[in-house]
């Protein structure tokens, strides 16, 4: 079963700008998905057309095979949004805020007070449940998001940026909470500029930039499309200059410190064996930059280029 | 199955504009109550004496309906927009928009909520009034069905105002350039019978003539135009408004991009 069908989706916006130039994108049912991309690449765009609050030009997009706009009844009732913007009212609590969009999906008092009183628990918002919602940080305010979206227990969950600005310890409880409602059957859309997030939490991947979809494959095909890394080595003895090493290039950052550029093909193995000859002892090493923001970056290179 | 989720979501809609104007009653409750006694003290008290009678009624008693009238249209009308322009503003419209809540639902619920506001401001207007004259309900029936269509029609003014108004100045331009004037010159305090024959015949274009007169005629029993012809007028203005705001509503005017 597909959850999402986007078909030559388009939109080009009122001022003349060319949001989405003809994108293409499957989603299977139960799948976790990350749509990634620079800033103004879309994915908004995107999203808000799936949801109803942006109109599109061109294509089509059916949800758990019903098309958004013949169906939308339908489609709407199997989707959960957390937008990138806050967009509750300022001047509710928490628990109404909750319960009030319970009722826009016609889920009746009782069942949507035991709803709300699971997913704000689970969200660490039960305690804040009677406070107006602008006295909340934040961080707890995406929670609130979340918590609203699932109030009518959606078979599909869209997430736009549901992490930025969100520390380190509400990220990791929000990556729970979103592994633990996926393994239970719910498709997952997720949008994010932590490139870490995306390698951590999904299976299937797409890249977005300039209104267009330039990759789109499982994570680990992509990763394996990452042909030059760069390490960074941390030495126990000084070094006076530049050593020299046959087929790697190597930088001094200080006298403790080198990165080398190896390539898929070339592996570590040998790296260290010159290393050895040459009398440089390393005892800890890393990736410069994470594999996937190596990948994106380049791809987005690629992408200009042409 | 599906009339029972569009009742959910009308009741949560209801709920909510209820909710919304009643705490907030320090301005959308009490200002009514204040402004429509000083209109009762000075134009009734002060003034009225000196003016005599009109239609065979005291000043006051003649003034009395055409206040309570004024008061439901501002009220309803200003709820509405007031409300809908901040659902827009702090973008909680979306939750709605995601949801599958038809757009008839949409249009009901905020309706009443504005019906409610005009209707319960009505209600502290006419007990204001009691402290200053005595009002005997000619006809129950046609005052409430008056009141109640005249609170829908600017309901509905007001929604339509909200969808349009993209910043806050353009909730208080209709009120204050268009709303204000007509309903001074509908006939609230005075009768149109006193108008120079080319005034009167201006007048007889003025929707909200029709809504105070025949107010007027569910208490006092009098009335400058023809009550059929008011309730035709009402009721075609709510057919038009609906199928507008249906119309903008469905487009997403105002809401989506
Ligand atoms: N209402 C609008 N009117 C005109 N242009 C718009 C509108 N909304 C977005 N855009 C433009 O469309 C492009 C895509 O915007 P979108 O918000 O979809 O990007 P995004 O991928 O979500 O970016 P970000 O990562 O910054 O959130 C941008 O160039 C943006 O400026
Ligand atoms: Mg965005």
């Amino acid at each position: 079963m597909k959850a999402l069908e986007i078909r030559n989706l388009q939109k080009t916006y009122k001022n003349g700008h060319v949001a989405l130039k003809g994108i293409d994108l499957t989603i299977n049912q139960g799948e976790f998905f990350a749509l990634l991309g620079p800033n103004g690449a879309g994915k908004s765009t995107t999203i808000g057309i799936i949801c109803s609050l942006v109109n599109k030009s061109g294509g089509s997009v059916s949800v758990f095979g019903n098309d958004i706009v013949t169906m939308s009844a339908k489609a709407k009732s199997s989707l959960g949004i957390v937008p990138q913007e806050i967009n509750f009212s300022q001047f509710e609590t928490c628990l109404e805020i909750v319960l009030n969009q319970g009722g826009y999906y016609g889920v009746n008092r009782k069942l949507a007070h035991e709803r709300a009183e699971k997913y704000l628990n689970k969200l660490g918002l039960w305690e804040k449940r009677n406070d107006v919602s602008r006295t909340l940080s934040g961080g707890l305010k995406r929670r609130l998001m979340i918590a609203r979206a699932m109030i009518h227990e959606p078979k599909m969950l869209i997430l736009d940026e549901p992490t930025a600005g969100v520390d380190v310890e509400l990220r990791r409880s929000m990556w729970n909470f979103l592994t633990e409602i996926n393994s239970r059957g719910i498709t997952i859309l997720l949008t994010t500029h932590y490139l870490e997030e995306a390698e951590c939490l999904c299976r299937n991947i797409a890249i977005i930039d300039g209104g267009m979809i330039i990759e789109n494959t499982t994570m680990k095909q992509l990763l394996s499309k990452l042909n030059r890394e760069t390490l960074v080595l941390d030495l126990t003895t000084t070094i006076d200059g530049i050593p020299e090493i046959d087929g790697y290039p190597i930088r001094k950052i200080d006298p403790h410190t080198i990165e080398v550029d190896i390539t898929r093909q070339q592996g570590i193995n040998h790296l260290f064996e010159l290393l050895t000859e040459n009398n440089i002892r390393v005892c800890s090493m890393r990736n410069k930059s994470s594999r996937l923001e190596e990948l994106f970056i380049n791809l987005l290179e690629n992408n200009n280029r042409d | 199955m599906s009339a029972k989720i569009n009742l959910i979501a009308y009741n949560t809609i209801l709920n909510k504009e209820v909710g919304r104007f009643v705490r907030i009653w320090i301005q959308t409750l009490l200002p009514p109550a204040i402004s429509m006694t000083l209109y009762f003290v000075i134009f009734g008290n002060l003034i009225g004496p000196r003016i005599g009678t009109m239609s065979g009624y005291t000043y006051m008693d003649y003034i009395a309906p055409g206040i309570i009238m004024m008061a439901v249209i501002n009220n309803s009308y200003a709820n509405v927009v007031a409300s809908f322009f901040s659902a827009k503003f702090q973008r909680h419209i979306e939750e709605m928009m995601v949801a599958p809540v038809p757009n008839f639902v949409i249009l009901a619920g905020y309706i009443t909520g504005g019906v409610a506001r005009g209707l319960m401001v009505g209600v502290i207007v006419t007990i204001v009034a009691l402290f200053f004259t005595d009002i005997d309900v000619k006809h129950p029936v046609i005052t409430f069905a008056v009141v109640l269509l005249t609170s829908v029609l600017f309901s509905l003014g007001g929604l339509i105002n909200g969808i349009y108004a993209r910043k806050f100045d353009d909730i208080s331009i209709i009120p204050a350039f268009i709303l204000t004037p007509l309903i001074y010159l509908g006939g609230v305090f005075y009768s149109i019978k006193l108008l120079p024959d080319f005034w009167l015949m201006i007048s007889t274009f003025n929707p909200i003539l029709y809504m105070v007169n025949a107010f007027r005629y569910g208490i006092l029993g009098i009335s400058d135009i023809d009550i059929t012809l008011a309730f035709v007028i009402i009721i075609l203005f709510i057919i038009t408004l609906t199928t507008l705001a249906l119309y903008l509503l469905q487009k997403g005017t105002g809401v989506k991009t």
